[in-house]
């Protein structure tokens, strides 16, 4: 720090006082970066930049909305129709939240395939299921506030799960709704925590990010970086990658907003919320579709509501599930197999998840759910034991050498 | 080999995601379209560049204010919002003032006074319990957000209002119930509302139900999305961009890393 790096005299006079230059320098500019990451590690920017601008249309739109059952859904109409480019607003808010989860659903499972939890990205990993847990809670309770006949019974149903609880369940869901139904207090709370938690989210994205910057990024080999020669400089090469990837991002996400704006939104949502009529099929947001069915294929209420929350709890203890040393499902032969069909498995429980409860249905969600949990809870600590991984290569920039069982993989990581 | 796989891997999420896209919207229409399927017509407006027929909506408004408006509101339409489908501000205020809204006078007195191109569309009826208690219990939903508000709105709508046919010899039909064959249920509270000539069309277009149920359905789904015209029309332009944008910035990426990938 002796010699400042900055030519400017205000920046140079600023960063010896208060060094935010030198560290968007480090953490954006000289940052190592692997230099093999292919498109999959473009989701991760994404993800932030869907969450930035989640925010900022959120603000405008909640200085446009009244959060109050007599005016919510004349409100959200009021935005569409009368306050200025208020539509565009709305529908980037509301194809937004669809798109930041296509993102991050597509960032998690690479992850998944990458082997990005192990060791040393625990913490790292915990923090995305945590952001993804908040998300969840966020995009449940943005859905109720535009009043509409989904919104309501979307409520009515989750908010109800919690009455399974033995005991205190009834009393927790007169808590949650402050009330004995959803209504305007619920509406009102809601309102109130879907504003504040995504600056939650951004706060432990932040800490995600400091997480990720200790070791940085994984890459598709999963081996570590053994020198300079493996990275390369996050800016211009990853900036001008991850400018590429938003450009592509954005196309599709201005076809859905300019020319199919409902497409992945319900009909109901667009008839007032209204207590006495419940909608024939009460469907939850595409996204969530995949935990309802898991929810619904157990017939036990409590049970049904433990095993959803099980399959988001199992993701947080996965990397201590997962006893391989090999980060990389591209020398898992095995695991890259199962790695497809747990991709299809949770594919098939969204889609079983908008089917309605019934026949052969119920019998394919409770075969799905048995899987995911198998994949987790079983396959992943016993794989290790059973599959001979391919060789590893000695390094990114180096050529693939020697040995492949599970022992010399083992045997690699003990020498670095 | 490590080129190799990763290719796979791209290729193998490409298919499987087309097919997510598939699977999400066929469900999608299953589970809200109850397995009834109505003629599929050409909408001016449907497609990417669709825009809205003004003649049909003009027409289509009179249909509305003519056979609609008797027991269907639309309370989220304002009459000043008619210039968009091509009335001028003399024929709106007029439009306005052949209805009357209720207001509290200096006195504070509640006095009727003609509506004005600012206020929303009077509703036939003072509140959901009288509309309710005119109809047979059966509520006329506002239109305001129809063509939204159900599945392939558009289709449907038509489809429901050239849809009543005689019952079948063994369904039952109760009094104040009318069959109509795209109606889930089939037992709609609504009577049929067009017939032939049921209205006189100032452009000399035949009105036959079928021509009434089209003009209709491009008034409601205009009311329904007000907007679509301009958003189609910048969503143009921002494609466009973007276009560009992704076209530029592919071929920095590739010159900025090929000094990298030639090592």
């Amino acid at each position: 720090m002796s010699k400042s790096k900055f030519k400017n005299p205000v920046v140079k006079w600023i960063d010896h006082r208060l060094p935010v230059f030198s560290f968007m320098d480090h953490e954006l500019n000289h940052y190592p970066t692997p230099k093999n990451l292919n498109y999959f590690w473009n989701f991760g920017s994404l993800a932030g930049f869907a969450l930035v601008t989640m925010i900022i249309t959120g603000i405008v739109l909640s200085m446009n909305y009244t959060a109050h059952v007599d005016y919510a859904f004349d409100s959200v109409e009021r935005i569409m129709r009368d306050v200025n480019h208020g539509w565009l607003i709305r529908y980037i808010h509301m194809n937004g939240a669809s798109f930041f989860f296509i993102v991050v659903y597509i960032h998690i499972f690479r992850g998944l395939y990458y082997g990005s939890y192990k060791a040393p990205r625990e913490l790292l990993w915990i923090l995305g299921v945590l952001i993804l847990l908040l998300m969840m809670a966020t995009a449940f309770m943005g859905y109720v506030l535009p009043w509409g006949q989904m919104s309501f019974w979307g409520a009515t149903v989750i908010t109800n799960l919690f009455s399974a609880i033995p005991l205190v369940g009834e009393s927790i869901v007169t808590w949650l709704w402050g009330g004995f139904s959803v209504d305007n207090s619920t509406l009102n709370r809601f309102f109130s925590l879907h504003f504040v938690l995504p600056f939650v989210i951004v706060g432990v994205v932040i800490l995600h990010l400091v997480a990720l910057h200790r070791f940085g990024s994984n890459n598709p080999i999963g081996i570590d970086v053994r020198g300079t020669q493996d990275t390369v400089p996050f800016s211009p090469y990853y900036t001008i990658k991850d400018l590429f990837g938003l450009s592509v991002f954005l196309s599709f996400f201005a076809a859905a907003v300019f020319f199919f704006p409902n497409f992945m939104g319900h009909p109901d949502n667009y008839i007032e919320a209204n207590p006495m009529v419940t909608p024939a099929h009460i469907v939850p947001e595409w996204y969530f579709l995949p935990f309802y069915a898991i929810l619904r294929a157990v017939p036990d209420k409590l049970g049904g509501v433990l095993f959803m929350f099980g399959a988001i709890a199992v993701l947080f203890i996965l990397p201590w599930l997962d006893r391989s040393p090999v980060r990389s499902s591209q020398f898992r032969p095995i695991f890259k197999i199962f790695f497809w069909i747990l991709f299809l498995d949770c594919i098939l429980l969204g889609y079983l998840g908008a089917m309605p409860a019934e026949g052969i249905y119920v019998i394919l969600s409770r075969i799905a759910t048995a899987y995911y949990f198998f994949h987790f809870l079983i396959l992943f600590p016993l794989l290790p034991y059973i599959e001979k991984t391919k060789p590893l290569p000695i390094s990114i920039s180096e050529p693939v050498l020697g040995g492949g069982s599970p022992a010399s993989a083992f045997a690699m990581r003990e020498k670095k | 080999m490590i080129k190799g796989s990763s290719c796979f891997f791209s290729n193998n999420i490409l298919k499987l995601l087309f097919s997510l896209v598939i699977i999400c919207s066929s469900n999608l229409s299953l589970a809200a379209g109850e397995k009834i399927s109505y003629p599929q017509l050409n909408w001016t407006f449907s497609g990417i560049l669709g825009t809205f027929d003004r003649a049909s909506q003009q027409r289509g408004l009179q249909v509305y204010k003519e056979v609609c408006s008797g027991c269907h509101g639309m309370r989220l339409l304002a009459y000043r919002n008619l210039k968009s489908i091509g009335y001028n501000d003399d024929e709106i205020k007029a439009f306005a003032a052949e209805n009357s809204v209720n207001t509290i006078n200096d006195d504070g007195e509640v006095v009727e006074r003609p509506a004005r191109p600012s206020d929303k569309f009077v509703s036939p009826y003072p509140n959901d319990k009288a509309a309710r208690a005119a109809n047979g219990g059966a509520y006329p939903p506002d239109l305001s957000l129809i063509v939204k508000a159900r599945a392939d709105g558009a289709n449907y709508l038509h489809a429901l209002l050239t849809g009543y046919v005689d019952a079948p010899a063994e369904k039952k039909v109760p009094d104040g119930m009318y069959y109509n064959k795209y109606y889930s249920g089939n037992l709609i509270g609504m009577p049929q509302p067009l017939y032939d000539d049921g209205v006189e069309y100032a452009d000399g277009t035949k009105a036959t139900p079928d021509q009434m149920a089209k003009d209709v359905t491009a008034f409601l789904a205009w009311a329904s999305e007000p907007e679509m015209e301009d958003r189609k029309q910048l969503g143009i332009s921002v494609m466009l961009f973007l276009l560009l944008l992704t076209a530029l910035s592919y071929f920095a990426m590739k010159q900025i890393w090929a000094p990298i990938k030639n090592q």
